[in-house]
């Protein structure tokens, strides 16, 4: 079909044409490139921190919290309260005594090995039957804490992003001195961000007497949460409210997904930029070919061919830059480590999530960019006139 | 039922809108080419040689007026109808060649190949056949950047009569060569028009070329003015 062999002719012509226009064409592949590589650090940083968090939570554990507290910095619970919640209706029971992990946590000072400024990290009170309900709970090295010790486990996000958790140091938070006997893993989550050590030996150390935080307990496969809250609501010296472990840090997750808005705002902000250099580029591109067009449309070349061919220029050199991009996003970003503030202030070690669904979505910028930029342009092409064929100059 | 002649204009008025102005190039110009003619027009700059092969070729649209074409009506065609119709019926020869900087010769010739459906062996053997008519075979595979400017005229010639159109324009096609040279192309389009009957307009300021042609005419002002019987005597 001639629609085809003659659009593609005028396709060929302008892409070999490009080095007539090397400096103006690479300077549209670059802002395309940057704008997607931009988009896609910020969205491959919010996917990364929503799937550490994400993946910390289980279904099958309700977690409950001071009503009204977001977090677990500024909740308590009553020893008292822990028995009474224990005896809530689907929770999952060894035996005979209900699965239940009572927890503390403070805060303590690290010093970041990327910045060597000093950064809360959250220190974690905890029961061996804590550390069953971890899914993926994995000691990497050492052992555990031995219980009613000043002995802590480090989790590897901290050994990553903080100085002086190396297995078998010392380590001092204000009077209290700790021995780090061990590195536990839990497959890359939140909890991988924390300490953790006896939950009596915090709650003496930091005169909290036989008060914790939060609670977390194992549900039966048939638990009903709605039963659960109103077990809570039933009984006036519980004030905890209940979520699943999953809900939870699902919101936590979300934390950051005003970064995924934010870099989406701020590449879009930059896609306009990058529009106009390449609308330049473009229309340079066409009055640098005018005298062509004008031939192959007296040779007799349809107005769609002349469209098309300026079309598919600015796609092309969109699309290389968008590809670039994503693949610098990549080498520069993906699995990239960060640390930033997690819901209690606390540093979460994170790295960068690149997906290809988010490749695809860098990729698609740049096609928009790439349309947009070739659209006036190519219509510019397509209207230039035939006589412009016959004007002096070579 | 065919036609003595391959163009007739009649009453033909072309006019400019720049801005308030009007610029009135043609003004009820009557002009008939026969089937056959190789007709030089000659005039001083400005007199509307230029626009008066545009409206011969279908570039450019005439204000008023008749251009019957072979019989035909071809004034009032839109401008997808004339593109079709310049690709079947007419070919173009530039003064600065026109010729596609990054394609070669071959690629060159072939393009107004491309809008028909001819197969690519099909193709290349016309484009062939046309490089060997302007003796430039051997150069099928050169890159207009290594050819002299006869050489590229004679590819532009190629590009011209390789879909075989009855109507050869010419726009000063000797106007960026030497003497030589061009006394080459304009044999060149003699045999053209000579040997296979191409019908052809040639604007040009050199009086040496258009004794190339079978007839001159001379434009002044948007008309004709008759020096035919003087440039005879004095020939
Ligand atoms: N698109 C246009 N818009 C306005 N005026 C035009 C346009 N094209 C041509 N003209 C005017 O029409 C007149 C005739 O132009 P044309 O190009 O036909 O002259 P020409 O005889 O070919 O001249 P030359 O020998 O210099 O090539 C000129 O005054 C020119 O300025
Ligand atoms: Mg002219």
């Amino acid at each position: 079909m001639s629609i085809f062999s003659q659009s593609w002719a005028v396709i060929v012509m302008n892409i070999r044409s490009l080095p007539r226009r090397l400096w103006m064409s690479l300077a549209m592949v670059l802002a395309s490139a940057v704008v997607v590589a931009v988009l896609l650090a910020f969205l491959a940083m919010a996917k990364g921190f929503e799937v550490t968090l994400q993946s910390a939570g289980a279904k099958d554990v309700a977690f409950f919290l001071r009503t009204g507290s977001a977090a677990e910095l500024n909740s308590s619970v009553t020893r008292d309260q822990v028995n009474l919640i224990a005896e809530a209706p689907g929770i999952a029971r060894s035996g005979n005594s209900p699965i239940v992990s009572p927890e503390l946590y403070v805060i303590v000072d690290g010093i970041k090995k990327s910045s060597l400024t000093e950064a809360n990290i959250p220190l974690r009170g905890l029961d061996p039957q804590g550390v069953e309900l971890r899914q993926n709970f994995t000691l990497v090295a050492g052992r555990m804490f031995a219980p009613g010790t000043d002995e802590l486990i480090v989790g590897e996000g901290i050994l990553r992003e903080f100085n002086g958790f190396d297995l078998g140091s010392e380590v001092r938070f204000g009077k209290y001195k700790w021995k780090v006997v061990g590195v536990f893993s839990t497959g890359g989550n939140v909890f991988e961000s924390e300490l953790w050590a006896d939950a009596k030996v915090i709650q003496s150390l930091y005169n909290r007497g036989s008060t914790y935080q939060s609670v977390r307990a194992k549900l039966t496969p048939d638990a009903d949460l709605e039963a659960i809250k109103a077990y809570l609501e039933n009984d006036p010296r519980i004030t905890q409210e209940v979520q699943t472990e999953e809900a939870y840090f699902a919101a936590q997750g979300k934390s950051l997904s005003y970064m995924a808005i934010f870099g989406r705002v701020i590449s879009s902000v930059m896609a306009f930029g990058a529009l106009a250099g390449a609308l330049n580029t473009m229309y340079t591109s066409v009055a640098d070919r005018a005298k062509e067009i004008a031939t192959l449309r007296a040779i007799g070349f349809s107005h769609f061919s002349a469209f098309v061919g300026t079309m598919a220029e600015a796609l092309v050199l969109a699309l290389i830059g968008g590809i670039v991009g994503a693949l610098s996003a990549f080498a520069l970003f993906d699995g990239m480590n960060a640390s930033t503030l997690g819901g209690s202030f606390t540093q979460v070690v994170f790295s960068f999530e690149m997906s290809p669904e988010l490749v695809l979505q860098g990729v698609y910028l740049s096609l928009i960019i790439g349309f947009v930029s070739g659209f006036f342009p190519a219509w510019r092409a397509a209207s230039v006139p035939v006589a412009v064929a016959f004007q002096g100059g070579r | 039922m065919t036609h003595e002649n391959l163009f007739i204009l009649k009453n033909l008025s072309k006019r400019f809108v720049k801005g308030k102005e009007t610029i009135s190039i043609f003004d009820g110009l009557d002009m008939t080419i026969p089937k056959g003619d190789f007709l030089a027009i000659m005039g001083p700059s400005g007199s509307g040689k230029t626009t008066l092969l545009n409206l011969l070729g279908g570039v450019d649209q005439p204000t008023g007026g008749e251009v019957i074409f072979d019989g035909e009506r071809v004034d009032s065609l839109s401008e997808s109808q004339l593109t079709k119709w310049r690709a079947n019926n007419i070919g173009f020869i530039f003064q600065f060649y026109n010729l596609m900087p990054m394609l070669n010769a071959e690629r060159n010739v072939e393009l107004p190949l491309l809008l028909t459906n001819l197969s690519s062996k099909e193709r290349m053997q016309r484009v062939h056949t046309a490089l060997k008519l302007v003796g430039l075979e051997d150069r099928a595979k050169h890159m207009p950047s290594e050819m002299s400017g006869g050489q590229l005229q004679r590819v532009a010639i190629a590009r011209a009569v390789v879909s075989d159109p009855k109507l050869l324009l010419c726009d000063e096609p000797t106007g960026d060569l030497d003497r030589q040279t061009a006394d080459e192309i304009l044999q060149m389009l003699q045999l053209l028009n000579r040997d296979f009957g191409k019908t052809i307009v040639m604007v040009t300021h050199d009086p040496a070329a258009a004794r190339y042609a079978s007839r001159t005419l001379h434009l002044d002002k948007g008309q004709f003015v008759e020096k035919e019987q003087l440039m005879e005597k004095s020939a």
